[in-house]
């Protein structure tokens, strides 16, 4: 299991190493604007262009920047500096990622509750008028953009310009540390919004599960010895049903640690995904470099999280 | 959104052919698939939106409508504020002015137009990849689920802003050959994508390589080439239509986003998702604006997974229908 785990941590670093070497030949190779000409503000001068460029490090070969980034990344865990403002683009991603991991972790609380519930509901009453409404719902769910589920929500509900003033609207995300109230209340219509089309594919799919997992030989076998069906349900079903929820969640929360672009967009919440984004416009390449590395980081490790405790639940996976 | 799609099993349709005549695997798929009465409404509804995208044209004149592009003050009150639907505007009008209805109309073809050619794109790829590395496994097969891996690990969507951000400027990238526009968009979609179709064609032709009906065609003879398209890509027929009906929605929503996001459909070109953009700045006052262009989407996508529900259902008759 150790030396499982131990290749597995090495494969990381090299798919890494690959992703951030690809990044960086798209963004030298396609440049989305002239990071230099852009810092030098509204009509610069060509010299001064020229400076910038020199001081940015910019006028020196591709392999030469390439590097000397990898040396900051692998040696001194340096992410290096925005183009944009100088500042440290490790500093700037720690900064935004306490709105990100708020974002994502609390949105994957309220998909896991509905969508399990929703789904073990829905297999056990098969067919009931529950089942049917709720698998229309969540097709629903499913095909609306998440963006506009949230123009809808905040047209509805938020407590500016919503028809039924009740929760903050956009661009009210506070940290947790000023004041967790307000935290709490500020992202609750984010959550649901994020959380609608992942609770309605996870109820989809622990239905299913769930439907084939009690027509096995060992269900009968529970109920035959005489347990509870509310025990058969909960202790032999959903237990070996619910295996790839487990998956897909960790895999789903490793890829919005990233950043949920779309939902931080619409309720203006700082955090890595509109950094990114922000970045893109302005070929921040430092800036793009760090947050494509971080997000890849959270999906590579997500997965070799998801592998592992695959393992300990299943020893068969070991190699 | 992880899309888990059990493909891994086969149809068990040899056990179903039913009368005398003998039915291929495509056949007793269509027969079931008709019996499918919400898949063959979504495939009906898809059909009639085809037809709409096509003649958009002609529906806008029919209609009466102004045409997408026509800007008018006129229906702009004192303020500038968009006015809601009216016998003249049915959808109403944006902020420039434009009828909202034509340019669902027209988003429509941008829509289908976008998410069809980059399915198909990201399927041909994928289905090359995925073959190509299934059937000479070793280090074929290494090289390219690497490859393959390297691309999951990306943060998809930053991946397709930046390369769509590039893309877009000036001449475009690769010397030229992708160019600023709706290329840009569908190039990117069908980059991104590709990886897990070939993932899956992958396992689907590890496992028909090992079938008898391989071996039989191979100690007749039969060259590689003959193996590969005469014996293993009929088979892989089905789930490539269920495949590709399961991620032309999720295309569909992905061209969306990044028009949402300005790197996708640039205007006056009408795109759903840039509609949606635009209305960030104004659904406050004009619903009719949001609510629109996000209810052509929500159908659209909503028709292609119930028609690709149904279809996978053809094709796997033991999993339960989930609606």
């Amino acid at each position: 299991m150790t030396t499982y785990i131990i290749r597995r941590l090495l494969w990381v670093i090299v798919l890494l190493f690959f992703v951030s070497f690809i990044t960086f030949m798209i963004f030298y190779l396609f440049p989305s604007a002239d990071p230099a000409a852009l810092r030098a503000g509204r009509q610069p001068n060509p010299e001064l262009v020229e400076q910038i460029r020199h001081q940015l490090g910019l006028d020196k070969p591709w392999y030469v920047q390439y590097v000397d980034y990898m040396k900051g990344v692998f040696l001194h865990f340096d992410l290096g500096y925005s183009y944009q403002n100088n500042i440290s683009v490790k500093t700037q991603i720690f900064q935004r990622l306490p709105a990100t991991i708020s974002l994502a972790l609390g949105a994957a609380v309220v998909w896991l509750v509905i969508g399990i519930a929703v789904g073990t509901i829905s297999a056990v009453r098969r067919r009931s008028l529950f089942d049917r409404v709720s698998m229309t719902g969540a097709l629903v769910g499913i095909s609306a953009p998440v963006y506009w589920l949230g123009l809808l929500a905040l047209y509805l509900f938020a407590n500016d310009i919503g028809r039924f003033k009740i929760f903050p609207g956009s661009g009210s995300y506070v940290p947790i540390s000023q004041d967790p109230a307000k935290w709490f209340t500020s992202l609750i219509v984010p959550w649901f919004v994020l959380a609608a089309a992942f609770a309605a594919f996870y109820a989809r799919l622990l239905r299913s599960n769930l439907i084939d997992v009690m027509s096995e030989d060992y269900i009968r076998t529970a109920r035959a010895k005489g347990l509870s069906e509310r025990r058969v349900v909960l202790r032999h079903g959903i237990r070996s049903a619910i295996t790839p929820i487990v998956t897909a969640a960790g895999l789903d929360i490793g890829i919005l640690l990233g950043g949920a672009i779309l939902t931080e967009s619409v309720f203006n919440i700082p955090g890595i995904g509109r950094l990114a984004f922000d970045s893109i416009q302005n070929s921040d390449l430092p800036m793009i470099q760090g947050t494509v590395l971080f997000g890849a980081f959270f999906i590579v490790m997500a997965n070799l999280i998801v592998d592992i405790l695959y393992a300990f639940i299943d020893p068969r996976v070991r190699y | 959104m992880t899309s888990t799609i059990d493909l891994a099993r086969e149809s068990s349709s040899e056990a179903e052919v039913s009368g005398i005549a003998a039915r291929t695997p495509l056949e007793l798929f269509w027969r079931r698939l008709k019996q499918d009465r919400v898949a063959m409404a979504a495939l009906v509804f898809i059909l009639l939106l085809v037809a709409v995208a096509v003649l958009a044209p002609l529906l806008v004149k029919l209609t009466g409508q102004r045409p997408p592009n026509d800007q008018s003050t006129k229906f702009l009150d004192e303020f500038g504020t968009p006015t809601g639907p009216t016998s003249e505007n049915w959808f109403g009008v944006d902020p420039l002015g434009r009828s909202v209805f034509s340019r669902v109309l027209y988003g429509a073809r941008v829509s289908l137009e976008v998410a069809i050619i980059a399915t198909a794109a990201s399927v041909a790829v994928g289905v090359v990849v995925g073959m190509t590395a299934g059937f000479f496994r070793g280090f074929v097969d290494t090289v390219l689920s690497r490859l393959i891996d390297v691309l999951l690990a990306f943060p998809i969507l930053l991946l397709a802003l930046g390369l769509a951000a590039a893309c877009s400027l000036g001449n475009g990238c690769l010397g030229g050959l992708i160019k600023p526009g709706l290329t840009v968009v569908i190039f990117v979609i069908a980059f991104v994508n590709w990886t897990y179709i070939a993932r899956i064609i992958r396992g689907q032709v590890l496992s028909l390589r090992e079938k008898e009906f391989v071996e039989a065609a191979r100690s007749l003879g039969a060259s590689n080439g003959r193996i590969i398209f005469r014996e293993i890509l009929p088979n892989l027929v089905a789930p490539i239509i269920v495949y590709s009906t399961l991620v032309i929605p999720q295309n569909i929503l992905f061209e969306a986003a990044l028009s949402f996001l300005g790197v996708g459909v640039q205007p006056p070109n009408p795109s759903w998702g840039a509609m949606l953009a635009d209305a960030t700045e104004i659904f406050d006052t004009a619903w009719w604006y949001m609510v629109f262009p996000g209810v052509a989407l929500l159908l659209t996508v909503l028709a292609f997974n119930l028609l690709g529900d149904g279809l996978q259902d053809a094709l796997n008759p033991r999993v339960e229908r989930s609606t």
